[in-house]
């Protein structure tokens, strides 16, 4: 008998097909991303659908890093997204914790309150932090920025923790509690270590939002100093006809540490630690 | 997993530490512009107000709704959610069940599925509006050359709309694909062994395996796919340059931003906010309510 993950010959070609089918879809833009970014800066405007370009060249990105400010908004949005990781993993981790396995007074009320946040349009928050920066003169503050977007990836990775933690059998709590371990240790030594693969997803959606984010810094942040990646690329998109290519390999270069995130930590979303260890 | 397995501790002050840091951060940055968006929805604030506004009662909520566009942008948004949420989680558990079997290079394939997801989203709204470009856009110089055929992309209404439609669907589905792998995974393969003894065919073990056990993660993960694509502004604004053709290329998240930022309309803004605000209540309420998301599901 075929294992439960096992497939027939016929299922794999299918399998093969619909994968590489998507996959075209999903790489394509990307391609052209990086394909526009190699032209030769006279040739930007160019009917070629060619991936990689005659005289490709470096010469955009050359630019890109020696002539534009481009490194220094990098640590910017490396600083906010670090931050905004460590904070959001912490507090979706605990919250989500509680939700799952404990039964306390204004649960359900603060359960629906966090999912209800995402509910508002972003304009609901942006504007009165608009009107309220404008009169207070209160720019420039990262500390502002990594309050806000921990706040806006929480609502997500709360659910998603509480999800996960539903799914790790109680039965392991108890055991752990039989051999004397506390409550608190139950949830650092046992739970925690379990849930890894949902911590994994949290951490990455947190950088995410706060990588990728451009509206909230758009209003929170002036000083071309304090710039992160997108409000610096946005600089180059105002322009695209003349910045295209600017533009371009800039956002090739904003996407590699987030792909690469991804690439390193993927063997973790599919890690079966939850398995291994109800089989003992 | 029968039910009655998973315990739950009565333990209040415990509870209250783990919940505390994450309530006081929403409480900071959600709850008092809330408040103060609520005030300024009441008054006459904008360009000329800014300074001398007054408390001038529910004119703004009164406006909002004589507003024909209101309407028109509610079905529009309506469609836009539907379409988008609908093609995310299909192709989202598709894929993730193809995924989730024994494939060489499927590791491969995740990651390139991936992709989406990992590009920052107003980069690919402004890459999918450079490749509908007329001219120079790939997709019109393909659809061009195969098929001899010319999609009046961004300047007709219902051609931005689909514009704006097939970039978000390209750039949510692998959020529910890695969502929906994530609980495939965590299902012990000893439960599909268990039915292939007892000879359960495929469409069993998912009416009576996967999909519940899916089930637990994926509703809060629809729910919260719904909302974020009716609010999803970057991809609106950006592919459609602010709402192009002439603003009717808007989801009522684009259109109250233009209303508010650059009309300077505050108080009718904050109201319009108010009421996209309710609508989504409603809805996230109700969805809730049928399905019990907020109770343990087994």
């Amino acid at each position: 008998m075929r294992g439960p993950r096992a497939l027939s010959p016929a299922g794999e070609i299918a399998s093969y097909l619909i994968l590489s089918l998507f996959s075209l879809f999903a790489i394509y833009p990307i391609l052209r991303v990086l394909a526009i970014s190699l032209r030769p800066g006279d040739r930007l405007l160019s009917k070629s659908l060619a991936i990689i370009p005659e005289d490709a060249t470096l010469a955009t990105y050359q630019r890109l890093f020696l002539e534009e400010p481009f490194l220094k908004w990098m640590g910017n949005s490396v600083i906010v997204s670090i931050a905004v990781t460590i904070v959001g993993v912490g507090l979706a981790a605990t919250a989500g914790y509680a939700f799952s396995r404990y039964k306390f007074i204004g649960r359900d009320t603060a359960m629906i309150g966090i999912i209800t946040t995402q509910m508002f349009p972003v304009t609901m928050l942006l504007l009165p932090l608009f009107i309220v920066l404008i009169k207070l003169k209160a720019y420039d503050s990262y500390l502002a920025l990594i309050i806000a977007y921990s706040a806006t990836a929480l609502p997500f990775t709360t659910w998603q923790m509480k999800g996960y933690y539903d799914t790790i059998p109680f039965s392991l709590e108890e055991a752990a509690s039989i051999d004397g371990c506390s409550q608190f240790g139950i949830f650092w030594r046992i739970v925690l270590p379990l849930a890894t693969p949902a911590l994994v997803i949290t951490a990455l959606f947190s950088f995410m939002t706060a990588w990728s984010e451009y509206l909230v810094a758009n209003v929170l942040i002036q000083d071309q100093d304090l710039f992160t990646l997108p409000l610096g690329l946005k600089m180059f998109q105002s322009n695209m006809e003349v910045a295209w290519g600017l533009y371009s390999a800039g956002a090739v270069v904003v996407s590699i540490p987030v792909v690469t995130l991804f690439l390193f930590l993927s063997r973790w979303l599919v890690s079966g630690l939850t398995l291994g260890s109800v089989k003992g | 997993m029968m039910a009655g397995s998973f315990g739950e501790r009565r333990n209040n002050r415990l509870a209250y530490m783990y919940t505390m840091p994450a309530l006081l951060v929403m409480a900071l940055v959600v709850l008092y512009p809330f408040i103060y968006n609520v005030v300024v929805s009441l008054s006459n604030m904008n360009l000329t107000r800014f300074r001398d506004w007054k408390i001038t009662g529910i004119d703004n909520y009164i406006s909002v709704f004589a507003d024909r566009s209101f309407w028109y942008f509610l079905f529009k948004t309506g469609l836009w959610t539907v379409i988008n949420v609908f093609f995310h989680v299909v192709i989202g558990v598709f894929l993730a069940i193809i995924l989730n079997k024994d494939l060489k290079g499927r590791t491969f394939f995740r990651t390139i599925l991936i992709l989406p997801w990992a590009v920052p989203q107003y980069i690919t709204a402004l890459t999918w509006r450079g490749m509908f470009n007329s001219e120079y856009g790939a997709i019109s110089l393909i659809l061009d050359k195969l098929f001899d055929l010319r999609v009046p992309w961004l300047t007709t209404e219902w051609g931005a709309f689909t514009a704006c439609l097939i970039t978000n669907i390209w750039l949510g589905f692998p959020f529910m694909m890695i969502i929906a792998l994530g609980a495939l995974q965590s299902i012990p393969d000893t439960f599909y062994e268990a039915a292939d003894i007892d000879g359960a065919s495929w469409y069993h073990k998912l009416k009576n395996i996967t999909i519940p056990l899916l089930k637990p993660v994926m509703i809060p993960a629809i729910t919260l796919g719904v909302i974020w694509t009716f609010n999803n502004f970057n991809v609106v604004w950006l592919v459609s340059n602010g709402g192009e053709p002439s603003d009717t290329t808007h989801i009522l998240v684009s259109w109250v931003y233009k209303a508010g930022f650059t009309y300077f309309r505050m108080g009718y803004a904050a109201a319009f906010s108010m009421v996209i605000f309710g609508i989504l209540l409603i809805f996230s309420w109700n969805f809730i309510k049928k399905t019990k998301a907020t109770e343990a599901i087994y």
